[in-house]
């Protein structure tokens, strides 16, 4: 199982916690993840990777281990530490001021 | 007994605010989908239990929900909770958020770009879906009116959508441009005495009309005249911002444009300016009595920069002959120190013998009149900032 952390509006949409665990089969990557959270919780999907570009939506950042790889092709793979559940995989989006 | 639901969509989630037919005592429930943006609710004519939201974020994009039981709970349709995303054969069960322009050689004139403010091509863009317009006959049948402007139906309670590719494709959609708030498709009008017969509007485009079903479509914007853009009295690209009509007459159509208030006696083809003695022919909103098909309600604002009442003074105007003499209405209302804005999917009415006249604004006050707009009081004063106002009158 990987943990993955959602930001609030997220949650509100899952009626989740802040942090849920899915499983994956390894190699784990973004998308990997993603798709598996989009199964266990059908009502994100498209809220993260956007249904008409298949990419992440502009607003949207992912971390794993302190590190950003929002950057990163969708289907790198992501650190051990994500894959065995040690740390969880950010989806974090852009702050909101105001 | 009959009782009134208001389906309140705000910057931070929907509220329904439920009453008698006294109007005097409200239960307000809600937030739903807080934090969410909630652009548009509408429930079905067919079946009012049927409601659908329409639930965006900049962040996480559009999301459809839709109550089978008034607004009590909801699920984005296709999608519930613990089951199944596909069915046996693997094909996705639910895409309520989908929303994919039509670019098939068959069925579409594919269209890659509308302009953009500087009058440059621009790629067309799904940003939101700005009005949800159910069926009259159908619970399950929804229009869905969506920034980049675009007209979509679902046919199987907003579980998928598809685009209805003729209004894009009417021939000018690559002249189409945004307003100050997006290129959006704000108004649908469903005639109710002609299945074939709808309208639409867009900024800033303007309005369009089909006489078959939603297959074709074309402008209908003759006598409407915007001395901001290039030809004042051009076919396309005319800033409307709402339509409405009166059921039992809906051959008259009256529209509230970026700059006056306009009406027309056959079906759109053409216009004639009724703005008359009112202070500020801008505004958002333009709502028919339930009951009188000439009675008629505007909220001016001051100007497009200034976006707020004149004066300082909240008032709605009523003309009780089709427009040009109007009246203040302002018993109830602030009349000093009042710099709201009331967006255009925000006033409403209600068909109880005594017809209710409702407005929500963007100081987060929701207003009702009981009495046709004679007397106002606020029902809930203290709501974010109010994006629309539907209601249901239900016996």
């Amino acid at each position: 199982m990987i943990r993955i952390a959602l930001p609030y509006h997220l949650q509100v949409l899952a009626h989740c916690d802040s942090e849920v665990s899915v499983k994956v089969e390894e190699p784990v990557s973004v998308l990997s993840a993603i798709r598996a959270l989009e199964s266990r919780f059908p009502m994100l999907k498209g809220t993260i990777i956007d249904h008409h570009t298949g990419q992440r939506r502009p607003k949207i950042r992912f971390f794993a281990c302190a590190q950003d790889v929002s950057l990163e092709p969708l289907d790198s793979q992501l650190p051990a530490a994500i894959a065995s559940g040690e740390e969880p995989l950010m989806i974090v989006g852009a702050i909101s001021g105001g | 007994m009959s009782t009134v639901r208001l389906l309140v969509g705000t910057r931070k989630g929907a509220f329904i605010l439920t009453s008698d037919e006294a109007r005097q005592n409200w239960q307000i429930d809600g937030p739903h989908f807080a934090g969410w943006e909630v652009f548009h609710m509408k429930g079905s004519p067919a079946n009012p239990d049927v409601i659908y939201a329409s639930q965006c974020e900049e962040w996480f994009g559009q999301i459809i929900q839709r109550s089978g039981d008034g607004g009590k709970t909801w699920e984005q349709p296709g999608t519930p909770a613990d089951e199944p995303t596909t069915d046996e054969q693997g094909m996705p069960k639910g895409e309520s958020n989908k929303f994919v322009y039509d670019t098939s050689e068959e069925t579409g004139k594919p269209l890659t770009t509308h302009q953009w403010y500087d009058g440059t091509p621009h790629p067309w863009e799904f940003k939101r879906v700005w009005h949800l317009e159910p069926s009259l006959h159908d619970p399950d049948t929804v229009y869905a009116g969506v920034e980049d402007a675009a007209l979509f139906r679902s046919s199987d309670g907003a579980k998928t959508w598809q685009e209805m590719p003729g209004l894009r494709g009417h021939g000018r959609g690559d002249e189409w441009s945004p307003g100050a708030g997006g290129m959006c498709l704000h108004t649908i009008l469903l005639d109710p005495t002609n299945d074939q017969r709808m309208y639409v509007a867009i900024s800033a485009a303007g309005a369009f009309r089909s006489d078959d079903g939603g297959e074709s479509w074309h402008p209908i914007n003759k006598g409407l005249v915007s001395d901001f853009i290039p030809n004042p009295t051009a076919e396309i690209g005319h800033c409307v911002h709402r339509i409405d009509m009166h059921p039992s007459q809906p051959n008259v159509l009256y529209m509230q444009k970026h700059w006056d208030v306009m009406r027309s006696e056959d079906h759109g083809d053409t216009w004639t300016e009724v703005s008359g003695d009112l202070p500020s022919d801008f505004g958002f909103p333009i709502a028919v009595h339930a009951h009188e098909p000439e009675t008629i309600y505007v909220i001016p604002i001051l100007s497009d920069s200034l976006h707020y009442p004149p004066e300082g003074k909240l008032r709605v105007y009523r003309s009780r002959g089709g427009g040009n003499a109007w009246e203040a209405l302002t018993s109830g209302l602030p009349q000093e120190h009042c710099y709201v804005n009331i967006l255009r999917d925000a006033m409403c009415v209600d068909t109880l013998d005594s017809c209710g006249i409702y407005f929500g604004t963007t100081g987060g006050q929701v207003y009702c009149s009981a009495d046709s707009g004679d007397n106002w009081t606020a029902i809930v004063r203290d709501l974010p900032p109010v994006l629309s106002v539907e209601v249901q009158t239900l016996s």
